[in-house]
């Protein structure tokens, strides 16, 4: 039987081939570039396919329309506020970026919503009061168990429903300042003038002072031991100081007031408010916030933070007793218990699932487009996708958004959670 | 281990590369040839319009869209229920269309040059001639669309009707708000509740949708008609023999209503000396042959779907929900005074 379990050492060219095919290494090399050129090859073959059957159907590629101009109308929001959006003058990049910033507006306000309301489900989850102790369950069990989209459509509709009509004054809030009816809530809108640079300047340096006196009060104490109430010195400095600065330059910012308009009513220039007018009118001052956005807000704030308050009483459940004991016994009271045992060892627990919840948060906004707030699924992979009808670079470029959007979030996220982490002498 | 794993990934790769060459094969024999293989067509309609595309209370597809899908069916299998309906919103339509994972688009879907020209479609003609109309509250007191400066609408993203509106309101000087949802449902739910003071779509979608409301008879639908909106079924672009059998399917059933051909006399017209006739049942000539299908197609076609008149009124027409009235209006035959006019059959 010609079985060789050795290469013959005496045949040296037949020898270095041999060698070569039973060497482990250049074998693994061998089939790792066939691979590798197969990979190559499905993926020319995937975008050569792609092209032709395109060209076969004759639609258009490239991405020459995001110059075109777009002829329809988009909701206001942030977006439209920030990006001029006026129909013939915006070009698809415009509503592309429109839809990016409306996306982002709800994910950051979510965000934040859902990390206060959770921190508080969650902190009242663990409560020895029964009543805060049953409703937190029952919170967390029932908004994590129904579907998103469902407590969206349930939202809009209810915000809907119970929101005066928009002829009605709705529901005020500090003499009129604020008014909600079913066109959204309408706030006042800060305008602002020269000097605001010097207010601003003022704020910068406050908070720098701020920071200065708690380094100081920091030395101080792990010199001597003795305390400063840093804290409370450094919110009167970053209060007073830009408001100073602010009277004496003048007030260089006033609030404008959302206008209610009756019909008949007169406007600044003449004309006759109509039936149809009636009701209030942004271009006379304020801004309004849309039943889209609240509702779109409110359903992903409470869904998500459903999730956030179980993560943070892992968390608090994940800190040894132990500790508390121990701190106890240093005579620490309640809240520096919390604040300066608990919490920053809870944190390293938390921080990794939330940033998954922050992330889930952000893609979970693309529901926007069952209740027509203008998203950059609803607005550009929707209306916009439909009047070019490039699926693949319309598609490809959404799915951009999310990965950046979602990539800086887990990256500052990390950085926050390497800050928090154990420091190992 | 890394040998086998590698060996395994590769032979992975084989198996999808054989796959997608027998795909590129069933493409490179036309629509036609996948569809007889099929056993069926893949027809895309709307998510519930009624008289076009809507499910009835026993859960099976009824309108004038639905109507023609069978017709191709009857005339490609002779069979028109060899059909497989698949619910697209307005804004997937043609990406369902184009990907392949519908045969034929009849979802009252609006002919424009961009459609044709940039999206990769071929238009097999017009089943109904719509405009874009406005529905407000009969409260508000509007009689005319030039009263509406200042209105919030409601519309479904993914239209023409976006841009007709926005159109409209500019070419008049007039601002809005225009409120885009993606499904009708919700549109409808949106206007019932108060958010907008205008539903706008297409007006045959309007006398639907009207339906829908808690109290029809609140709103008024407003007279202008502020676009042209022919609706008519898609193909994709690069198939011509299957845009030849959607084109004439649509023609058949719109030539057999002039001729005065319908299911109910079918049996009768088989034997009719009248040559025209003849030609249209496939009992003189190849017609259905050249067109890749059996002589009898438009046969079939009437005798299990109905000619053009037929389904219009068990549709769409005076006694049914909608009560969309075809006498006097674009939709009557050309020999009324309409526009619905088919090429000769010869």
């Amino acid at each position: 039987m010609a079985y060789h379990t050795e290469p013959d050492r005496d045949g040296s060219d037949e020898g270095g081939l041999a060698a070569l095919i039973y060497d482990p290494k250049a074998r693994g090399l061998l089939f790792q570039t066939i691979l590798l050129l197969a990979v190559i090859g499905f993926f020319a073959w995937i975008l050569d396919n792609t092209v032709s059957n395109l060209a076969a159907q004759n639609k258009k590629s490239g991405f020459g329309f995001l110059e075109e101009s777009s002829g329809f109308q988009i909701l206001t929001t942030l977006g439209t506020y920030l990006i001029e959006a006026r129909p013939g003058v915006a070009t698809y990049f415009d509503i592309f970026w429109i839809g990016v910033v409306n996306t982002l507006a709800v994910a950051v306000v979510g965000i934040i919503f859902a990390t206060i309301i959770g921190f508080a489900i969650g902190i009242f989850r663990l409560s020895s009061n029964i009543i805060l102790r049953g409703f937190a369950t029952v919170y967390v069990e029932v908004l994590r168990n129904i579907p998103l989209l469902l407590q969206i459509l349930f939202f809009y509709i209810v915000v809907l429903r119970i929101l005066p009509g928009k002829r009605e004054e709705g529901y005020t809030l500090f003499n009129s300042a604020f008014g909600l009816n079913i066109e959204g809530l309408f706030a006042p809108f800060p305008v602002i003038r020269e000097g605001i640079g010097v207010v601003m300047l003022a704020l910068i340096g406050a908070i720098f002072l701020a920071w200065v006196i708690a380094w100081l009060a920091k030395k101080r104490q792990e010199a001597t031991g003795k305390q400063f109430p840093s804290f409370w010195v450094g919110l009167a400095l970053i209060v007073l100081i830009p408001l100073v600065v602010f009277y004496m330059v003048g007030e260089p910012m006033n609030l404008e007031y959302p206008k209610f308009l009756n019909a008949g009513d007169v406007r600044p220039d003449g004309r006759t408010v109509s039936r149809i007018q009636a009701g209030y009118d942004i271009e006379l001052g304020g801004m309004v916030v849309v039943p889209e956005f609240l509702a779109l807000l409110i359903a992903l704030s409470l869904y998500t933070a459903s999730f956030i308050a179980e993560i943070v009483r892992a968390g608090i459940l994940a800190v040894a007793s132990g500790q508390t004991e121990a701190s106890k016994a240093l005579g620490m009271s309640n809240g520096q218990n919390l604040r300066l045992v608990v919490i920053p060892q809870a944190l390293r627990v938390i921080i990794p699932p939330l940033t998954s919840q922050y992330l889930n948060l952000t893609k979970n906004s693309s529901l926007a487009v069952a209740i027509a707030y203008p998203d950059i699924v609803s607005v550009f992979a929707g209306t916009a996708l439909n009047q070019v009808g490039q699926e693949i670079e319309m598609i490809f470029m959404m799915m951009m958004v999310y990965l950046v959007i979602s990539l800086v979030t887990s990256a500052f996220m990390n950085w926050f959670n390497d800050r928090m982490r154990l420091v190992e002498r | 281990m890394k040998l086998r794993s590698a060996m395994g990934a590769l032979t992975a790769l084989g198996m999808v590369m054989t796959a997608s060459t027998s795909f590129a094969d069933g493409h490179s024999e036309g629509s036609l040839g996948a569809v007889m293989k099929n056993g069926s067509v893949q027809c895309g309609v709307s998510q519930g319009l009624p008289g076009f595309s809507n499910k009835d209370d026993a859960g099976n597809w009824t309108g004038i869209d639905v109507d023609y899908c069978r017709a191709v069916a009857a005339a490609v299998f002779g069979d028109a229920s060899a059909v497989k309906f698949t619910p697209l919103s307005a804004k997937e339509r043609f990406t369902a269309l184009s990907s392949g994972e519908v045969d034929i688009l009849s979802r009252n879907t609006t002919w424009t040059m961009t459609r044709d020209t940039q999206l990769g479609l071929n238009f097999a003609g017009v089943n109904y001639y719509d405009g874009q109309g406005m529905m407000v509250p009969s409260s508000l007191g509007v009689t005319t669309a030039t009263e509406l400066d200042g209105a919030s609408i409601c519309t479904n993203t993914g239209t023409t009707t976006e841009l007709n509106i926005t159109d409209f309101f500019r070419s008049n000087n007039m601002s809005f708000e225009l409120v885009a949802f993606e499904k009708a449902d919700e549109v409808v739910a949106a206007y019932d509740s108060g958010r907008c003071d205008v539903y706008t779509t297409d007006k045959s979608g309007i006398a639907a949708q009207r339906l829908k409301l808690a109290d029809p008879a609140a709103h008024t639908i407003l007279p202008e008609t502020i676009s042209k909106e022919p609706l008519g079924p898609v193909v994709r672009q690069g198939d011509d023999q299957w845009f030849n059998i959607a084109r004439w399917t649509l023609n058949c059933m719109i030539n057999a209503e002039e001729m005065g051909v319908s299911s109910a006399n079918i049996t009768d017209m088989m034997n009719s000396d009248n040559p025209g006739i003849k030609r249209l049942l496939g009992t003189e000539g190849t017609f259905g042959e050249n067109l890749g299908v059996s002589n009898g197609w438009c046969a079939n076609i009437i005798e299990q779907v109905g000619n053009y008149g037929e389904t219009y009124e068990a549709n769409v027409g005076s006694n049914t929900p909608l009560k969309l009235a075809r006498d006097g209006s674009v939709n009557a035959l050309w020999t009324k005074g309409g526009l619905m006019y088919a090429p000769p059959i010869r």
